[in-house]
């Protein structure tokens, strides 16, 4: 019988001395994969789904422009542009890239690319605009923003 | 020596710690610079106004309405997934059948929306177009399709950028065999 009681007496805690070391490995990983949002996001975005993506490596050349129905509900359900804080009106986009251009070196001023992070139920009516003032503004690089679908095509 | 070794309390790190991850984890928004990348053709003015003649085969015609309905060379289509064959066989038809392409050179897929047409569907079939030409391109280049969008994505790398030439065709002039001419029309207006 004594040897049965022997086996009860193992000890049944989960030793948390490493605990701090794991959540310190968690921490340094979101610190290094952050990126500080800088605006918060007024329109609606579900971003729509495709397979053919390319990624853009330098964060830098890129400016994002989102467009899609208000969140709030007092501010209409037009559709709307827009560009770090505020919105803006088609006619604003020239105005906003060359200003977004100027703030890059000047050699990387071609590369600039402009993301554009429209949400899935907006009219091709808008972007068709939006696209025509980024040729005028000869911000020609352009990317639609997509998620990465699942089936192959 | 009977010193007492000053130390530290640390029960209290693993709070610290977690506080810091929360305050990381909530604010974090993780780069998401992925899609459907593209160059526009420059603004309408600098294009000067004279008529280009294009035959009719060298043009492969995608439309869609104000309802999302699919028009492919003048016939709807419900069924998108036969698509991305019928434009690779117009790309690299080379003049064989009369209906098709002369050469890859000047075809041209024409993409025509209307301003009602959702975004979420214009996506969808644009995909396809760039779909079909990033197959052309990873099958001459001897890699997979997925492979041949990281070797375009990352052109620093001289591999990927021989690769790169290799499946687009860059002659030594500098242009190419098999351009990706995706025309993107104004949308007509229809809807909204």
């Amino acid at each position: 019988m004594s040897k049965f009681k022997k086996k009860t007496a193992v000890k049944q805690e989960i030793p948390t001395s490493s605990m701090p070391d794991v959540v310190f490995m968690l921490l340094f990983f979101f610190m290094v994969t952050t990126e500080l949002r800088k605006t918060s996001i007024d329109v609606m975005q579900r971003i729509p789904e495709a397979t053919q993506l390319r990624k853009l490596h330098r964060k830098s050349l890129v400016v994002d422009l989102y467009i899609g129905e208000p969140k709030k509900k007092d501010e209409g359900t037009d559709y709307k542009i827009q560009a770090d804080d505020n919105f803006i009106s088609p006619d604003e986009v020239l105005l906003w890239v060359s200003r977004k251009r100027d703030d890059l070196p000047e050699a990387e001023r071609d590369l600039m690319t402009v993301s554009l992070k429209i949400d899935r139920d907006t009219k091709r009516g808008i972007c068709a605009d939006v696209e025509t003032e980024l040729r005028k503004a000869n911000a020609r690089r352009i990317l639609y923003a997509t998620m990465q679908a699942k089936e192959n095509l | 020596m009977a010193r007492s070794t000053p130390e530290i309390p640390n029960a209290s790190m693993a709070d610290i710690a977690f506080l810091l991850l929360t305050f990381f984890l909530v604010t974090t928004t993780i780069a998401n610079d992925r899609g459907l990348s593209l160059i526009l053709p420059p603004p309408p003015e600098a294009q000067q106004s004279q008529e280009i003649k294009i035959q009719e085969r060298n043009m492969f015609k995608i439309q869609l309405n104000s309802s999302d309905a699919l028009l492919v060379e003048g016939d709807p289509m419900d069924d998108v997934s036969g698509l991305k064959d019928q434009i690779k066989s117009f790309v690299l038809n080379n003049g064989t059948d009369p209906n098709l392409s002369d050469s890859p050179l000047k075809a041209i897929v024409s993409f025509k929306t209307d301003r009602g047409t959702t975004h979420n569907r214009f996506v969808e079939i644009l995909n396809i177009i760039q779909a079909a030409y990033n197959d052309i391109y990873a099958e001459r280049a001897g890699v997979t399709n997925a492979r041949w969008r990281e070797i375009a994505s990352d052109l620093q790398d001289p591999e990927n950028a021989r690769l790169y030439d290799v499946g687009r065709g860059k002659k030594a002039d500098g242009s190419l065999e098999i351009p990706m001419n995706i025309s993107i029309a104004e949308p007509t207006k229809i809807g909204g």
